[in-house]
């Protein structure tokens, strides 16, 4: 454990700092940053009202959209002498977001990576190739202060040069991995066309984030690459990687709730939700002071974890992301997110991945379709079989989702492929 | 005894069997027999072809899901009741048919018949013990 005093806190003791610097952070913002001053106005609460962490509950949620149009400095609380990086995300919605960060910023994001690389065994005697891209993306920089406050050995060899990384990581023995998982893929797959054994590398954990990525996948990756791979989560609005990680038992992410508060929320009516039950993930950074956020929408599904985690952290998890609130669909009053249909397909033998849902509504009511590609295993030329087949996966999904739905076999490769966000929803409903 | 069927899986869209029949015939691969097996939304066409293995390796190429299966090919006279004299051999052997189809041959008095039955390698022994015509392979080629 990196930080045992942070990382196996106390409720009680949990609770109070998180107190303390919530109530302080409302204080500096409502002093400093007039938008959080006009939102907190319009809601009618003072820097005075919020004096427990549980009064949270009391002040305004921030929206990406406000984030947006508070492009470049609108968000900013530090003095802009004190601030000594900038990062931002791709903005390919638009606006890119900001994040300043001040020394104490740079300082905590590393004491933030750092604790979720040493989570996956990360020491000093570790060389760690960070394939992450260098740059205004937070995923570079962030690995790289992590791995240095640790005493790791960095490589910055940035993302790209796929040929590149495969030699460099042969022969200096790089022994961690940070990329996103979908770039780990495309290495493994280089390697064998190129003739690099993955299985006679020094590698032993990689982890991997910045993108969704399921159960399947880190199968696959663990295989391919010979690694144990940790998902791990962040977004530039918080700080960047460094959110909320797996530890060694890879059974949920730790989230930094000392540094990160989070809550779970129904989307749809702001409600803070129980344990347990599935909702948006809301975070407010407890601690930074370049671009501090109060509650942030992240737009990301998932729920808190019950139970204690077998590495004797205190710090509570929150389930893999079930994927984003924007995928969400609502059908016949079921909330329902397609990585839950991917799982199911998942865990269906020769089954693949490949699948399109098609929403309609019939007679009023709304019908869910999910077309699944017969692939050469599970193809049969019995008409009674493939009919099984269907009737199988439909029963799976029931069992999942609660609702009822239509399987439809299609023809392989007929679902487009796309190499960034692949467009699974098709949805004919006229509301 | 046993002869290779290849069989593609098709979603009911407007085209695609002549796809398929356009494909094989470019590639100079000729049909034998055919027979469509549909259900609500997609079928299954199942094929035997003079060149199965070219067959499938170019549907395959195509995207198509492609299976090989083994069938039998029985000789059956074409006549009144000789599609029944043969069924009763497998009704009384206790053999159960998974599909059949049939087709006619040009020069002779006789149809053949497509059979994929259960234990399939076993059962043709049996058969051929009852004294049915069973054809190999080249002979069904060469129809």
């Amino acid at each position: 454990m990196w930080n045992i005093k942070c990382e196996n806190m106390e409720h009680l003791e949990l609770k109070n700092l998180q107190s303390e610097r919530l109530s302080n952070l409302i204080e500096k913002l409502y002093r400093k940053v007039a938008f959080y001053r006009k939102k907190m106005d319009d809601a009618k609460v003072s820097p005075s009202d919020i004096k427990d962490i549980s009064d949270i509950r009391k002040l305004p949620f921030t929206s990406k959209q406000e984030v947006l149009d508070l492009y470049p400095y609108g968000l900013l609380c530090a003095d802009m002498k004190d601030v000594v990086e900038i990062h931002m995300s791709s903005g390919t919605t638009g606006r890119p977001v900001v994040g300043a960060y001040t020394a104490n910023d740079i300082e905590l994001w590393g004491e933030a990576m750092a604790r979720t690389l040493s989570m996956g065994g990360v020491n000093s005697e570790d060389i760690v190739q960070n394939a992450y891209g260098y740059g205004l993306f937070t995923g570079g920089m962030g690995a790289h202060y992590g791995a240095g406050k640790i005493g790791a050995t960095v490589i910055p060899i940035s993302g790209g040069n796929t040929k590149r990384q495969l030699t460099v990581m042969k022969d200096f023995k790089s022994t961690v991995l940070t990329c996103t998982p979908s770039y780990s893929l495309y290495l493994a797959e280089t390697a064998a066309e190129h003739g690099f054994k993955m299985k006679d590398m020094a590698l032993k954990a990689g982890f991997f984030g910045a993108e969704p990525w399921s159960e399947n996948m880190r199968r696959e990756i663990q295989e391919r690459l010979h690694v144990k791979a940790y998902d791990i989560y962040g977004l530039t609005e918080i700080i960047g990687p460094g959110v909320a990680s797996e530890c060694e038992a890879q059974d949920g992410l730790h989230i930094q709730e000392d540094l990160f508060y989070p809550e779970i929320i129904d989307p749809v009516t702001g409600e803070v939700l129980l344990d347990g039950e599935k909702g948006e993930l809301v975070i407010t950074t407890l601690t930074r002071e370049g671009t501090p956020i109060i509650r942030y929408r992240t737009r990301d599904i998932t729920y808190f974890l019950t139970g204690k985690c077998s590495c004797e952290r205190t710090l509570r998890r929150i389930h893999r992301l079930l994927g984003r609130n924007d995928d969400m669909l609502i059908i016949r009053g079921v909330n329902i997110f397609p990585s839950q249909i991917e799982h199911v397909l998942f865990n269906i033998e020769g089954v693949e991945p490949h699948y399109q849902l098609l929403v309609d509504r019939k007679a009023q009511l709304d019908y869910l379709e999910v077309q699944v590609e017969v692939n050469e295993s599970i193809f049969s030329d019995e008409i009674r079989k493939l009919e099984g087949l269907e009737k199988d996966i439909e029963k799976e999904l029931y069992s999942a989702l609660g609702i009822h739905t239509k399987v439809k076999l299609v023809e392989p490769k007929s679902i487009a492929r796309s190499e960034g966000k692949a467009k699974r929803i098709i949805d004919k409903r006229s509301i | 005894m046993l002869i290779k069927q290849i069989s593609v899986f098709l979603e009911n869209r407007a085209g695609r069997l002549f796809e398929i029949a356009e494909l094989l015939g470019n590639e100079n691969i000729n049909i034998r027999a055919l027979s469509l097996a549909d259900a609500s939304d997609f079928g299954v066409i199942r094929l035997i072809v003079d060149k199965p293995e070219k067959a499938a390796e170019r549907l395959k190429k195509e995207g198509f899901s492609v299976g090989l299966t083994s069938v039998v090919a029985v000789e059956v006279p074409d006549n009144p009741g000789g599609l029944a004299s043969v069924l009763k051999v497998m009704t009384d052997a206790g053999i159960n048919v998974e599909y059949m189809y049939a087709f006619v041959e040009k020069t002779s008095d006789n149809a053949i018949v497509i059979f994929r039955l259960e234990n399939m390698e076993k059962t043709v022994e049996l058969l051929l013990g009852k004294g049915l015509k069973i054809l190999q392979e080249k002979e069904v080629l060469s129809l």
